[in-house]
């Protein structure tokens, strides 16, 4: 067998193992009830099954239709950006959102082509006004802004 | 004469200062991200959901709405001076608008987008006055059956229109309905899919699974590309268009706007479907084809006049049905959900003056772009000269901020990046992330107005062929599937895309 077309080949595998998964699990923990009174697991058990054939169809095709590869995944901003909002998610509460923005900038910059520090520290420094103007005093959102252990 | 009565009033909400200052704000923004190639619409409404908490409906509906038209004004300028599609609804408009820049009548093809749009604002607002109300009549009768058969149909359609492989669409649609079953069962309080996760219990929240989509997964895109840009600035001198470009302008903004007002309405329409059909249609009846990607005016008036059509007649089936129609749709009935307001048709009677405000102010906001959009023009493509590098930090510094101050919960941003991943995944293997946010907005709808047809028919899943409007969904979805996997037809759609892409 030859994989003709790789993007169908690894989007049918993904189709195939999160309905599998959904139908599974809702057979497995939740009631099936009737189909005049559904269960928790009726809905959920119907989708799966589709989206599980459903991937198989895309799954088989990609042996015999002709398609593209998979292009080349940007790995460097592909986890810089998604560290940096975690981060910032994580740090809002214990460092203040004055921590929080600068690792989400510094990190999320770093994941672009150029990294220029006085330029991203310039930019740092006006989203940092800019989020405590309009969201901390103007919108009242109650974000600490510094870090929990310096008793703000 | 009721529709003027309701007009005036919906004038009346739409002109109170305070609406006004909203959608100033709205099609500001919607210029703005507009003008910015690789931020779009659906982010952008994304991030600004969770400040709507603070406005009333009304506001909210009408800063969001404003974003969505605003920003297929602002589409076409980048499009024209720089030959990148700010929108991706203004792709065609690159074709000749940037050739017609390139013989120096950059200022005729703005000023024919920014007025072929301005007419076709306000056709498509007299049609969602008068379309709106006998459609929520209908709706008004509708069953579970009726709605769960709509919302088949809807979804059936978005997948139809979407890009690329159909059962690959479907596919999206099946995996965003079933990510809108996590949560809590309405039915028996159960924990589906929640994996003991006490944050997951009240479901993902919608605005989170877009961001990721769209947001995140968008930057990581475009961080891809190296950003070069060449603008014609210096070009934009006389605005106002000769008498032969009004000429040849008028008849194709006029197709553009019935076009796109058609193609708007239906599920998965919108926009850029709009946009792209006009071209077509332009190219095919022209005369003389030949002229056609070198700077004829036919191709930036009748698609421009078509995406901004489009844009607004979508808010049709949302409004009326509650079913959104594209992915800004469903963004829009999470706003009115946000705001304890069900959409659907009793909106119109509960709420009227949220519904005739939000029609007389997409008039109002028009208007306002032409000035925006004309005079203005200067500061907009400075705008264009704003590097990349700048804006990602920035756009990721509002999407967290947004997320984060949904429940001020870390867990939310870390979902949001999940989602980032993924739709990024989605995107390298050709699955159009569109479909499954329509998808994952109607799971719990869907599942719940299956479970109330079957209880009504005994368990007969026959009722959904039996009742007659259901049928008729039922019929006509099946009929859209069978068309598209005609091999001519499929041959056909593969070509329009290929052609758009």
């Amino acid at each position: 067998m030859h994989i003709k077309s790789p993007r169908d080949f690894w989007a049918g595998l993904m189709f195939m193992g999160s309905g599998l998964f959904f139908a599974i699990w809702a057979i497995a923990y939740y009631q099936m009830g009737t189909a005049v009174r559904m269960g928790p697991a009726y809905f959920p058990t119907l989708l799966g099954g589709m989206l599980a054939v459903l991937g198989l169809i895309v799954f088989a095709g990609s042996f015999s239709l002709q398609g593209t590869p998979v292009p080349a995944f940007a790995m460097r901003p592909l986890i810089l950006i998604s560290v940096a909002c975690v981060l910032y998610g994580y740090l809002m509460k214990p460092l203040g959102l004055v921590a929080a923005t600068a690792a989400l900038v510094f990190v999320s910059a770093a994941g672009g082509h150029e990294f220029k520090w006085r330029e991203v520290t310039v930019l740092y420094v006006v989203l940092m006004i800019f989020s405590w103007a309009v969201f901390v005093k103007g919108l009242t959102l109650p974000f600490p802004m510094w870090p929990e252990a310096l008793g703000y | 004469m009721e529709i003027l009565h309701n007009l005036v009033m919906g004038f009346g909400v739409a002109i109170s200062p305070i609406h006004l200052f909203y959608c100033f704000i709205g099609v500001l923004l919607g210029t703005l991200i507009g003008v910015l190639p690789g931020v779009g619409p659906v982010a952008t409404i994304a991030m600004l959901l969770p400040i709507t908490f603070n406005l009333s409906p009304t506001a909210a509906l009408i800063m969001l709405a404003g974003i969505y038209y605003g920003a297929q004004y602002g589409g076409s300028t980048t499009a024209i001076l720089v030959n990148i599609p700010g929108e991706s609804s203004s792709v065609v408009t690159c074709l000749d608008g940037y050739q017609m820049a390139r013989q120096g009548r950059a200022g005729p093809a703005l000023a024919i987008a920014a007025l072929g749009s301005f007419f076709a604002g306000c056709v498509a607002t007299v049609l969602i006055a008068v379309a709106a109300p006998p459609l929520a009549e209908v709706a008004l009768k509708f069953g579970p059956a009726e709605y769960f058969s709509l919302m088949v149909f809807g979804l059936v359609a978005a997948t139809v229109l979407a890009h690329g492989s159909l059962i690959k669409a479907i596919a999206m649609v099946v995996w965003g309905l079933l990510f809108g079953l996590i949560g809590t069962d309405v039915n028996s309080g159960v924990l589906r899919f929640t994996f003991g996760i006490p944050e997951l219990s009240d479901g993902i929240g919608f605005v989170i699974v877009a961001m990721g989509m769209f947001g995140t997964a968008e930057i990581i895109s475009n961080l891809e590309l190296k950003d070069k840009r060449e603008v014609f600035t210096s070009k934009v001198t006389h605005l106002y268009p000769t008498k032969a470009d009004l000429k040849a302008a008028w008849a194709p903004v006029l197709r553009g706007t019935a076009l796109g007002s058609m193609l708007g309405i239906l599920p998965g329409g919108g926009a850029l479907l709009s946009s792209f059909g006009a071209y077509s249609l332009e190219k095919k009846i022209s005369k003389n084809p030949e002229k056609f990607g070198k700077g004829a005016i036919e191709g930036v008036a009748a698609p421009e006049s078509a995406n901004n059509a489009g844009a607004q007649t979508s808010f049709i089936p949302m409004l009326t049905l509650g079913i959104p129609s594209n992915a800004v749709m469903a963004l829009m009935i999470g706003a009115l959900m946000i705001q304890g307001i069900a959409p659907g048709p009793q909106v119109m009677n509960e709420k009227p003056e949220l519904f005739w405000g939000l029609i007389a102010s997409m008039w109002v906001g028009n208007a306002m772009l032409v000035i925006l959009n004309l005079p203005l023009i200067g500061m907009w493509v400075k705008l264009l000269t704003v590097p990349y590098r700048y804006l990602f930090p920035s756009i990721l510094v509002f999407m967290s901020i947004g997320v984060f101050s949904l429940s001020n919960n870390p867990f939310d941003v870390l979902i949001m990046a999940i989602f980032g991943v993924l739709g990024y995944i989605c995107v390298k293997l050709e699955c159009e992330p569109a479909p499954m946010i329509l998808g994952f907005i109607l799971g719990p709808l869907m599942e719940e107005n299956l479970r109330r047809a079957m209880l009504l028919s005994r368990g007969d899943p026959t009722v959904f062929v039996t009742k007659p409007i259901s049928a008729g969904f039922m019929l006509a979805s099946l009929i859209l599937l069978v068309i598209v996997a005609l091999p001519a037809i499929r041959k056909k759609r593969e070509e329009v895309f290929v052609e758009e892409g």
